[in-house]
C-alpha cells in the first residue's frame, strides 16, 4: 500500500474507552460518543444500513472473513414471522482473547451494535452466547443489558421509533465446538451441541429454524463505528480486500503481549517491535497467525500483511489474529501434541473422520513427544492427516490437522530427533516464565 | 422428585423467570441445568428430574445433553474449582508445572475433589486469556500471569478461610454454588466491582497514546 518505511499506526477504535474508570458502564460509554451511531442509525432506511455495512467492506472478525453485510442480505424477505440476531460470543480458539476484553471493558459497544443490526435486519429478539467460563464478563454483560433497557435503547417502542428489541444473554457451558455456528444454534435451542447439515444455512432456517444471523463479538461491535464516521473512514484502513481496524491479540514471549488494535495488514513484524520484541535473550521460533486452527509461521513470515488475503496466499489463514508467539526454547512437537489433545477433547463425535481421527493423531503426538515414536509414525501423521482434512463434517476437522501438517512440514528435523534421541531433547523449564528445576522429577524415574 | 417442599418451590419459581427470557421453552435447559448446580453442588439426579419435568423431556434426553458440557459435574464439586490452563501457550509459559504442583500440594487429579469437598481441580483448555499466561480460573473468575507459589497460595488462602481476589474479576469469588446462579442468569449485583482491563489488554492502547497516535479520530 504505503512505500518502504511506512509504519503503521494503531487504531484503537473498539478499544479506545478500554482504559477509563468503570468503562462499562452506560454513563461513561454515552459521555464518549456511545449511541450516537444508534440514534443515527434508528433515523435512516434500514436498506441503506445493510448497505452501508456492504460498501464498508466490513468481514467477519469470528474467524472466516465472510462479508457481513453481504451475509445480512441473504435473508430472505419479510414473511411476517420472527427472525433473530445471535451473536457468538463463544471465545474458545486456543490464542483468541480478544471478545472477551472487549466485553469486560465495553459491553455497550457490543450492546449498540446489536440494536443496529437487529434494526437493520427487523429483528425483535437477540441473543449473546457467550462462553460460559468467564463469569465476570458475563455479569457484565447482563449489566450493560439492563442499563440499555433503563435507558430506553432496548424494551418498547425504542425511542419513539416503534422499534421493539428484547436481548437474552446466554451462557454456554463449555465445549469449543458451539463456537461453530450451527452447532452454537443447537446448544442455545437445549441441544447437544452439534454441527446442522448446511444447507440449510442460517440465514434461511437459523434458530428455531427461522432466519438467522450468527456474528462474531467483534463484528457486531465494529458496526456502530461505521455508521457514527461513515464507510469512507473504514475504507481508508487496511487492504484491498481486508479493510478496517481489528483487534491483533499477541500472546506468548514477547515483552509486552497484549490487545493491539491496527488496520488489517500491518505486518508481524510491526506488532512485534510494538510488543517489545521477543523476550530478551531469544529468538522467535514459530507462531500462529490465527489461533492454534491456523498452520503455523516461522520468522520467514514475518513480513507478510496480516490481511486476508495475504497470509492465505503464504498457506495459512488470518483467522482470529491470535498471535501466539514461540521463542527457540519451545520444543513444536510438545506445542503440537497439545493442540491435538485439545481438538481429540473437543471433537463432537458426530462424524467418523474427526472423532478417530482426532483420536489418532494424539495417540501418534504423544508417542512421539514421549520419545516411544518410530520414523514411520511421523508418515503416519500426515496420513492420517489426509483422512480427515477435507472429509469431516464441519471445519473442526480441519482444524486439528493444521499444526500437525504445518509443523512436519517446517519441522520435520525436530520430530526426527525425537525418534533418535528417544525423547523431547528440550527443557520444558527454559520456556516458563518462571524459574524451576525440572530435574528432580526425572531422578525417580 | 426428592427436592424439599421450599427447595422445590424456589427452584420453580426461577424456572418460571428462566423460561420468560425464550420465545421457545427448550432453550432454557442450559441455564436450567447451571440452576440446579447452584443447589446442589453439581447435577444431581433431582436437578435431572426436576429439568426433565419442566421441560416436558425424558431424564435420558437431560443426561444426554448435561454430559456433553465440561462445566456441568457429575459429582459433588468441591466449594472452590481451581482450573489450570494446560492448553499450548499457558503450558509452555508453565501452566504445566503450575498444575504439577497444584495436583500434588492437593492431591487430588484431573476432575477430583478433596474429601472435605472444598476444592477441586481441573485442567482447562485456553480460557481466552492467553496475554496474560500462565493463567488460572477459580469458580470462573481470571487469576492471571500465575507462578507455582501463587497458585500454592491460593490452596493456603482457602485453607485459612480467606477470601480469594481475581485479578479481572469481582472483590472476591463466590463459592462454585453461587457461581453456577449466577450463570444461570441471575445478578449477583457484582458487575461493577473489579478492573476494566488488565494491562495486556490495554497493551495497543498504551503504545498509541506514546506515539500520539489517534485511531478514534475521524
Ligand atoms: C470449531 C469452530 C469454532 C468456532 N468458534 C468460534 C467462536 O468462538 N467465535 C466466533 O465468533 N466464531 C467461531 N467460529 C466461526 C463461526 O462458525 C462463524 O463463522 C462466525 O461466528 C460467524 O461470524 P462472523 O461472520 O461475524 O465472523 C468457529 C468455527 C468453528 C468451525
Ligand atoms: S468434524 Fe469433529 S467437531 Fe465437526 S462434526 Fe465432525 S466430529 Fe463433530
Ligand atoms: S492458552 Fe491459556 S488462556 Fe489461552
Amino acid at each position: 500500500m504505503e512505500g518502504a518505511g511506512h509504519v503503521t499506526q494503531l487504531t484503537p477504535v473498539l478499544s479506545a474507552t478500554w482504559g477509563l474508570e468503570h468503562s462499562w458502564n452506560f454513563d461513561t460509554y454515552r459521555a464518549h460518543g456511545g449511541y450516537e451511531a444508534a440514534t443515527k442509525a434508528l433515523a435512516m432506511d434500514q436498506a441503506d444500513i445493510i448497505q452501508a455495512v456492504k460498501d464498508s467492506g466490513l468481514r467477519g472478525r469470528g474467524g472466516a472473513g465472510f462479508p457481513t453485510g453481504m451475509k445480512w442480505g441473504f435473508l430472505p424477505a419479510d414473511d411476517g414471522g420472527p427472525r433473530y440476531l445471535v451473536v457468538n460470543a463463544d471465545e474458545s480458539e486456543p490464542g483468541a482473547c480478544k471478545d472477551m476484553p472487549t466485553m469486560m471493558a465495553a459491553p455497550h459497544t457490543l450492546i449498540e451494535g446489536v440494536v443496529i443490526t437487529s434494526f437493520a435486519i427487523g429483528c425483535d429478539h437477540a441473543f449473546i452466547y457467550v462462553r460460559g467460563e468467564v463469569i465476570h464478563v458475563y455479569r457484565r454483560l447482563m449489566k450493560a443489558v439492563a442499563e440499555a433497557y433503563d435507558n430506553g435503547w432496548l424494551g418498547t417502542n425504542i425511542k419513539g421509533t416503534g422499534f421493539n428489541l428484547d436481548v437474552t444473554v446466554h451462557a454456554g457451558a463449555g465445549a469449543y465446538i458451539c463456537g461453530e455456528e450451527t452447532a452454537l444454534l443447537d446448544s442455545l435451542e437445549g441441544r447437544r451441541g452439534q454441527p446442522r447439515l448446511k444447507p440449510p444455512f442460517p440465514a434461511v432456517a437459523g434458530l428455531y429454524a427461522r432466519p438467522t444471523v450468527v456474528n462474531n463479538v467483534e463484528s457486531i461491535a465494529s458496526v456502530p463505528s461505521i455508521i457514527n464516521h461513515g464507510v469512507d473512514w473504514f475504507t481508508s484502513m487496511g487492504t484491498d480486500k481486508s479493510k478496517g481496524m481489528g483487534l491483533f491479540s499477541l500472546s506468548g514471549h514477547v515483552n509486552r503481549p497484549g490487545q493491539y488494535e491496527a488496520p488489517l495488514g500491518i505486518t508481524p513484524r510491526e506488532l512485534l517491535e510494538m510488543a517489545g520484541g521477543i523476550r530478551d535473550g531469544h529468538t522467535l521460533k514459530f507462531w500462529t497467525p490465527g489461533g492454534s486452527s491456523t498452520p503455523i509461521f516461522t520468522d520467514d513470515h514475518l513480513d507478510v500483511p496480516l490481511d486476508y488475503e495475504s497470509v492465505g496466499a503464504a498457506g495459512s489463514m488470518l483467522g482470529t489474529r491470535s498471535l501466539q508467539i514461540f521463542d527457540d526454547t519451545t520444543c513444536v512437537v510438545r506445542a503440537v501434541e497439545r493442540w491435538t489433545e485439545f481438538y481429540k477433547h473437543e471433537s463432537c463425535g458426530k462424524c467418523t473422520p474427526c472423532r478417530e481421527g482426532t483420536y489418532w493423531l494424539d495417540l501418534i503426538m504423544r508417542r512421539l513427544e514421549t520419545g516411544r515414536g518410530t520414523m514411520a509414525d511421523i508418515q503416519q501423521l500426515l496420513d492420517t492427516c489426509d483422512s480427515i482434512a477435507g472429509r469431516a463434517f464441519c471445519a473442526l476437522g480441519d482444524a486439528a490437522t493444521a499444526p500437525v501438517i504445518s509443523s512436519v512440514t517446517l519441522f520435520r528435523e525436530e520430530y526426527e530427533r525425537h525418534v533418535t534421541e528417544g525423547g523431547c531433547p528440550f527443557d520444558p523449564a527454559a520456556s516458563a516464565l518462571f524459574d524451576y528445576d525440572s530435574a528432580p522429577e526425572e531422578a525417580h524415574a | 422428585m426428592t427436592y424439599d417442599e421450599s427447595t422445590a418451590k424456589l427452584l420453580a419459581k426461577d424456572a418460571a423467570e428462566i423460561f420468560a427470557r425464550y420465545p421457545v421453552r427448550r432453550s432454557a435447559l442450559l441455564p436450567l441445568l447451571h440452576l440446579v448446580q447452584s443447589v446442589d453442588g453439581y447435577v444431581s439426579p433431582d436437578g435431572i428430574q426436576f429439568c426433565a419435568e419442566q421441560l416436558d423431556l425424558s431424564s435420558a434426553e437431560v443426561s444426554a445433553v448435561a454430559t456433553f458440557y465440561t462445566q456441568y459435574k457429575r459429582r459433588p464439586n468441591g466449594e472452590y474449582q481451581l482450573g489450570v490452563c494446560t492448553n499450548t501457550l499457558c503450558a509452555v509459559m508453565g501452566g504445566d508445572e503450575i498444575w504439577r504442583q497444584l495436583s500434588e500440594r492437593v492431591g487430588v487429579g484431573h476432575d477430583e475433589t478433596t474429601a472435605d469437598g472444598k476444592i477441586s481441580l481441573e485442567r482447562l483448555e485456553c480460557n481466552a486469556g492467553c496475554d496474560y499466561a500462565p493463567v488460572m480460573m477459580v469458580n470462573w473468575e481470571f487469576f492471571d500471569n500465575m507462578t507455582p507459589e501463587s497458585a500454592l497460595q491460593l490452596v493456603d488462602d482457602i485453607l485459612a478461610g480467606k477470601d480469594l481476589v481475581p485479578t479481572r474479576g469481582a472483590d472476591k469469588v463466590v463459592s462454585f454454588k453461587e457461581a453456577s446462579r449466577v450463570l444461570a442468569g441471575f445478578d449477583d449485583g457484582r458487575a461493577d466491582e473489579g478492573v476494566s482491563a488488565g494491562r495486556p489488554s490495554l497493551a495497543g492502547l498504551d503504545k498509541a497514546k506514546e506515539q500520539g497516535w489517534k485511531g478514534q479520530d475521524t
